[in-house]
């Protein structure tokens, strides 16, 4: 929402013009309150439809689950059986929950340790004018545009024991590393991070290269002349510069990381033996497969203050500066 | 067939509505198709009846068309509107479209303790009294669709889980007959896997593969009479329930299965355990008759089906469950309260008609049909064995997860399930029935 003028002069009001406005020639006053009031509505016309949409589909169905939380119901009959807190108490004691949000914290923080180097390093190098850049760019952003449910489709595929990957590493001598991909509980955790990185890792390219395009040429060709190395340059100009397009990557891999499922749930249903279970798959398990739709509205309602305390600490925290003036301020 | 294809895309549409489905689930029904403007029960009023299925493929599609267009010929105040869903919809689905004001009027049941569950929501037609004339000619199938005595459910097919074995895998290995008891089937293991070949497939990432197993040992150690006592009462205390966990641990020390099962998906794929067996690269698999017509969609050996065998489970020394018992279930329908029931019945009646059942089988290989006059119509050897072993059987045994209400069903998968990749322990199967375990 942008401040603007007309309304950081409003009066307390509202919408009676306070003498206070009356800074400038008279003339000027009725066109302010014109202005004013066209304002008012664009901001209704632009902002009733969105936030219509909101309450009706984000801030009710909120309610609702927080409402159903609150019983045993299987979603058949009336809900007749309160039972209080009993089900937080079973999602926040309940073993495989803990394993879950283990999982989802896991995937969140190999997101920031490993993907966000390679799409930095990446990035700076499809920035850089040669050969094929635009090939090179395609073929970084195409898994990206392909579903999730086609790369989950696939991957499984190829990594079936004895599969095609397992196959290849075989011909170049590699059999050595050949794992059980996804039926081993202490491997296949990490074999689907490798699959969502696969995945994703073109988004966050794109985001940084339209970060880098960003940075004026004019700051790099003043830092050669004055005799800073390649590195140096990197370093001390294009990475601080980056530093807003990072922190909304990091900010949108911790919130995915947060909801992941669609990959998870084809590939291997959170098994084996729960070993890849997270929030969500164990959400649908329990909630809809098991039909007890009051424990599945509690996880959710879980899943939402975790997200949403992420967020809210992630903007007030660290996204201070990028977002001056927007969000920060007007939360506090 | 109890596990059709599942589709990826509807896995996707799902997943799309996972974080919501829960806090959604008052308000967005309605939307679907169900539609029923039956007004009178009365013969002779107009009647429309909505009709969830999950064919929606050929060539189960192409039958339910066909049967649709020849009702209405026999019965011209009678309309019935053909609404295909995938498979997985109605699982998740049929509390919403229950707890709708306007639910479907005949839709896909699998019986047990899941329609008992359904039961719950009171939209469900008592249909005895109108299906008393003929429920009859289906045998013992129709007991597995009541609810306290009260045919909430009629069947339209069976299904028996045993042994699909390659002959020719066999042979190779040479082992001349099907094994009989557990020691038996441990030693052709041994033959086989001297052969370079896998014995067993398993499609462990489904879960409910792992749990057939499970199921077995207990429906062979334990007697019929604690069987049903422990589906009724959601109950696996009794103590020949842990000798199934200990005969399951010992034949698991064998290493049976393919390896990396645990990842397994079981069908719809080469890769799927089925395809393993369809493409030669395990000897056998335990699991229902839709077993052929899966093999079928996963290889492109045409001739898979002169291929395959069917054997029993094998029989437990000790065992106090009769060898000659398995494990089963069927699918079937149900009809909602705001459907005109008489002509909801006949609908159900024509469908289990010899004349439709014997197209199901020859041309849907539904497995076995609901109506035993229909069996006649099946060809393939293999499958007439299993059905022959259904019709013998002491006692079916419905799938344990079916058997039970919806939630102890799949807590149980799962706890086997975990017991299979090393990560369980008799214990944990035994209480996973109990309520809201397995969290």
């Amino acid at each position: 929402m942008a401040r603007t003028e007309s309304t950081r002069h409003r009066g307390p009001g509202g919408l009676a013009a306070g003498p206070e406005i009356i800074s400038g020639p008279t003339a000027g006053a009725s066109s302010k309150q014109r202005s004013a009031r066209r304002k008012r509505i664009e901001l209704t016309v632009l902002l009733g439809p969105p936030l219509v949409l909101f309450i009706g589909f984000v801030f009710v169905p909120m309610i609702f689950a927080i409402w159903y939380s609150l019983y045993n119901w299987n979603g058949y009959g009336p809900l007749s059986d309160f039972i209080g807190l009993q089900n937080y108490q079973g999602v926040l004691t309940g073993p495989v929950f803990h394993q879950a949000l283990l999982h989802n914290i896991i995937i969140a923080v190999l997101s920031v340790v490993i993907q966000l180097p390679i799409s930095i390093g990446l990035a700076l190098l499809l920035n850089r004018r040669m050969r094929g850049q635009t090939a090179l760019r395609l073929a970084v952003f195409t898994p990206y545009v392909l579903s999730q449910a086609t790369s989950a489709v696939m991957w499984s595929m190829l990594l079936s024991h004895g599969g095609p990957v397992d196959t290849l590493l075989k011909s170049v001598g590699l059999a050595a590393l050949i794992h059980f991909w996804l039926a081993s509980t202490s491997l296949v955790l990490y074999t689907l991070f490798f699959v969502v990185t696969w995945q994703f890792i073109g988004f966050g390219i794109v985001l940084l290269l339209a970060g880098l395009q960003g940075i004026p040429p004019e700051l790099r060709e003043a830092a050669a002349i004055d005799g800073a190395s390649s590195w140096q340059i990197i370093r001390r100009i294009m990475l601080p510069l980056l530093g807003p397009t990072i922190r909304i990557w990091i900010f949108l891999a911790v919130i995915g990381s947060l909801q992941l499922f669609d990959i998870v749930w084809i590939m291997t249903l959170g098994g084996p033996a729960n070993a890849s279970q997270t929030m969500l798959t164990y959400l649908y398990f329990n909630g809809a497969e098991r039909t007890q739709f009051g424990y599945g509205a509690t996880v959710s309602v879980v899943l939402f203050i975790i997200s949403f305390v992420f967020a809210l600490a992630y903007q007030r925290y660290a996204l201070r500066r990028d977002t001056a003036g927007a969000v920060t301020r007007a939360v506090g | 067939m109890r596990r059709p294809p599942k589709s990826v895309i509807v896995a996707m549409a799902v997943a799309a509505a996972a974080a919501t489905i829960a806090a959604c689930s008052s308000s967005s029904s309605g939307t679907s198709a169900g539609s029923s403007s039956s007004t009178s029960s009365s013969a002779g009023a107009r009647v429309t009846l909505s009709w969830w299925n999950n064919a929606t493929a050929d060539p189960l599609k192409g039958i339910w068309v066909s049967a649709v267009t020849a009702f209405h010929t026999a019965h011209p105040n009678v309309t019935i509107q053909n609404v295909p869903h995938q498979n997985e919809f109605f699982k998740t689905n049929m509390p919403i479209a229950l707890k709708s004001n306007n639910p479907p009027d005949i839709y896909q049941q699998w019986g047990g303790g899941a329609e008992a569950t359904q039961v719950q929501s009171g939209k469900l037609a008592d249909l005895t009294q109108y299906v008393s004339g003929w429920i009859g000619t289906l045998g013992k199938a129709a007991a597995g669709w009541q609810v306290s005595g009260k045919q909430y459910g009629v069947p339209y097919d069976q299904h028996v889980v045993g042994f699909w074995y390659r002959k020719d895998l066999f042979a190779k290995a040479g082992i001349t007959s099907a094994p009989t008891t557990i020691p038996q089937l441990e030693s052709d293991d041994v033959k086989l896997k001297a052969h370079g070949i896998a014995p067993i497939g398993l499609g462990g990432q489904a879960q409910w593969p792992d749990a057939f197993w499970w199921e077995y040992f207990a429906v062979r150690e334990c007697s019929t009479s604690v069987i049903q006592q422990g589906m009724n009462s959601s109950s696996l205390t009794a103590p020949c329930y842990s000798k199934a966990t200990k005969d399951l641990t010992a034949f698991l020390a064998t290493n049976p299965f393919e390896s990396g099962f645990n990842a397994v998906t079981a069908q719809s794929s080469p890769t799927s355990s089925a395809g393993m067996l369809a493409n030669g690269k395990v000897a056998m698999e335990l699991q229902g008759d839709w077993e052929p017509g899966e093999a079928l969609g996963d290889t492109t050996d045409k001739s898979i089906d002169s291929k395959l065998g069917w054997f029993a489970f094998p029989a437990v020394p000790g065992g106090q469950g009769d060898p000659s018992s398995v494990l089963g279930g069927g699918d079937g329908w149900s009809c909602t309260t705001g459907a005109a029931e008489p002509a909801c019945a006949e609908f159900l009646q024509y469908i289990d008609s010899t004349e439709v059942q014997k197209q199901l089988v020859a041309q849907a290989s539904i497995g076995l049909p609901a109506n035993p006059a229909a069996e006649s119509a099946i060809t393939s050897p293999a499958v007439k064995a299993a059905a022959q072993a259904h019709d013998t059987a002491a006692y079916v045994a419905v799938y344990f997860d079916q058997a039970l209400p919806t939630n102890p069903g799949l807590a149980l998968d799962a706890a086997i399930a975990n017991f299979f990749a090393g990560k369980g322990s008799n214990s944990a199967i035994i209480n996973s029935v109990s309520s809201s375990s397995g969290h």
